[in-house]
């Protein structure tokens, strides 16, 4: 008799645990549309946080030398692509926390972007100059795209790397000065258009949120090249030639960086170069509109996503601080000191609130938009980029 | 023998060292701005790198002029308003030399 109830509370003991175990599971199913990452530059990991509760919610390590990091989504947000300097591509899971995979596909990289479509996945390098694309789902190898340019076949560096419409992907060569355009229509035979002579020194780049505008900072001269994804066949233009002109250029301790987020509302706001200044140019017609004197060299731009107010920070020595400009009247309406080494500003998808890394105080801050107010922070370990799985939907992010 | 005083004297003063709160706070900038273009393990970004091997053939007055005074033509900006002469001798001698990761 025992024997024939033993095997019956087994399996009622078994079909509790079970019940048990599948509701803790459902209570864990979270979405990915609150999550973002910090990168940790000097110690190589990454923090994983939340925006809504606005905490973090754990780390993830031995991704390398990460100074200067920058990552890409995949399209369901559950996936951050991490570039490191050392030429490391990482798969992070920010739902389980892991490190999926890593590679390192060069010595030497810059940045990377994620494909229209979702499927591939484009790091653009110093050193071998160029552009490596791999499969976002393995990270295998699909494409590579040597940056050579001259007659002796020199390689370039290459900065500037977005993604645009059509599967493409559109990057900048730094010592050669062009631009090119890579169609991944088929993703093994990459369609190369390229434009030569947009300018000195290329730096960095954007596209514009629409996908149509790239556009091209020059450090060598004064001015921007612009490209119209709309209609290559006109060619690389010029835009603000000259914009300094009969002044003298400042030293520039820390590069500006064009990102996707310069454009609000009618107008495009971009750091200028060696000019302590905000240039502001009108959206559809590139014709300049102003030009706002600002606390040092701007470094970020970035317009809050409804493009009422665009925040700057600044290049070293002047890092400490954060400006805030009205994008309508072109003043800079509030000014602050989050702390020494500022290094980055991200706004949640909404814009009610910014996320500040300040690298020096081991600090990310966060603010309310509106009122200015800090409303919160939490501790990470030298903080530098701060990426939110917002930008997994935005063209050139 | 004025003149090999002198020459003591000045080679002496170009070797000083800055002091132990100074050389934390310069690691830390070298690490951290100038790791900006140079990468912060020094090996190169948009800047060449800072690695011994990438340094020797270079002589240090050239490399202590190229801090203090920049280089132009080059995104390299000069750092003479905080960086004096001895801080960037002291700073060539230590990459010439290898930084420990």
């Amino acid at each position: 008799m025992t024997t024939a109830i033993k095997p019956a509370r087994l399996l009622a003991a078994l079909l509790f645990l079970v019940a048990v175990s599948g509701a803790v599971g459902a209570e864990d199913l979270r979405g990915t549309g609150d999550l973002g990452i910090v990168i940790e530059r000097t110690a190589g990991s990454v923090q994983v946080i939340e925006t809504s509760g606005r905490t973090g919610l754990g780390r993830i390590e031995g991704l390398g030398d990460l100074s200067h990091a920058s990552a890409a989504f995949s399209r369901d947000g559950r996936y951050a692509f991490v570039f490191g300097r050392d030429g490391g591509l990482s798969k992070l899971d920010l739902l389980t926390r892991r490190l999926v995979k890593r590679i390192v596909q060069a010595g030497n990289s810059i940045g990377g972007a994620i494909s229209q479509d979702g499927s591939l996945i484009a790091v653009s390098n110093y050193e071998p100059g160029g552009v490596r694309i791999f499969d976002a789902r393995t990270l295998a190898p699909v494409a590579d795209i040597p940056a050579v340019y001259g007659a002796n076949g020199a390689r370039s560096k290459v900065v500037g790397l977005v993604d645009a419409p059509g599967n493409r992907f559109v990057f900048t060569l730094y010592d050669a000065g062009e631009i090119w355009i890579a169609d991944m229509s088929q993703p093994d035979k990459p369609v190369i258009t390229k434009f030569a002579n947009v300018g000195l020194q290329p730096y960095d780049a954007l596209i514009t949120p629409d996908g149509r505008t790239y556009i091209a900072g020059l450090f060598g001269e004064d001015g921007l090249a612009m490209l119209d994804l709309w209609r290559p066949e006109a060619g690389v233009r010029r835009l603000l030639d000259h914009y300094g002109r009969g002044e003298e250029k400042l030293p520039v301790y820390k590069m500006p960086h064009l990102e996707g987020w310069a454009r609000a509302g009618d107008r495009i706001f971009l750091p200028a170069v060696g000019h302590h200044e905000l240039l502001v140019i009108d959206a559809e017609t590139f014709a300049e509109i102003g030009r706002i004197p600002v606390h040092g060299q701007p470094v970020f731009a970035v317009a809050r996503p409804d493009g009422r107010q665009v925040w700057v920070n600044f290049a070293h020595p002047l890092n400490d601080t954060v400006q805030v400009i009205d994008s309508q009247s072109l003043e800079i309406v509030h000014e602050f000191q989050p702390g020494s080494g500022v290094m980055h500003l991200e706004f949640t998808p909404r814009g009610e609130n910014v996320w500040i890394s300040v690298r020096d105080e081991d600090r990310v801050d966060i603010y309310d938009t509106a009122s200015f107010a800090r409303i919160g922070s939490i501790a990470a370990d030298k903080p530098s980029g701060i990426f939110l799985t917002a930008r997994a939907n935005r063209i050139g992010l | 023998m004025l003149a090999v005083v002198l020459m003591i004297a000045a080679s002496t003063a170009g070797a000083a060292s800055p002091g132990n709160d100074r050389q934390a706070a310069l690691l830390y900038l070298l690490r951290q701005d100038c790791g900006s273009c140079h990468g912060s393990t020094l090996r190169g970004g948009l800047a060449p790198p800072l690695l011994p091997q990438s340094l020797a053939a270079t002589p240090d007055d050239a490399l202590i002029a190229a801090i203090l005074d920049g280089r132009p033509g080059t995104p390299m900006p000069p750092w003479r308003f905080e960086i004096n002469p001895d801080e960037a001798a002291w700073m060539v001698r230590q990459l010439k030399g290898g930084l420990a990761e």
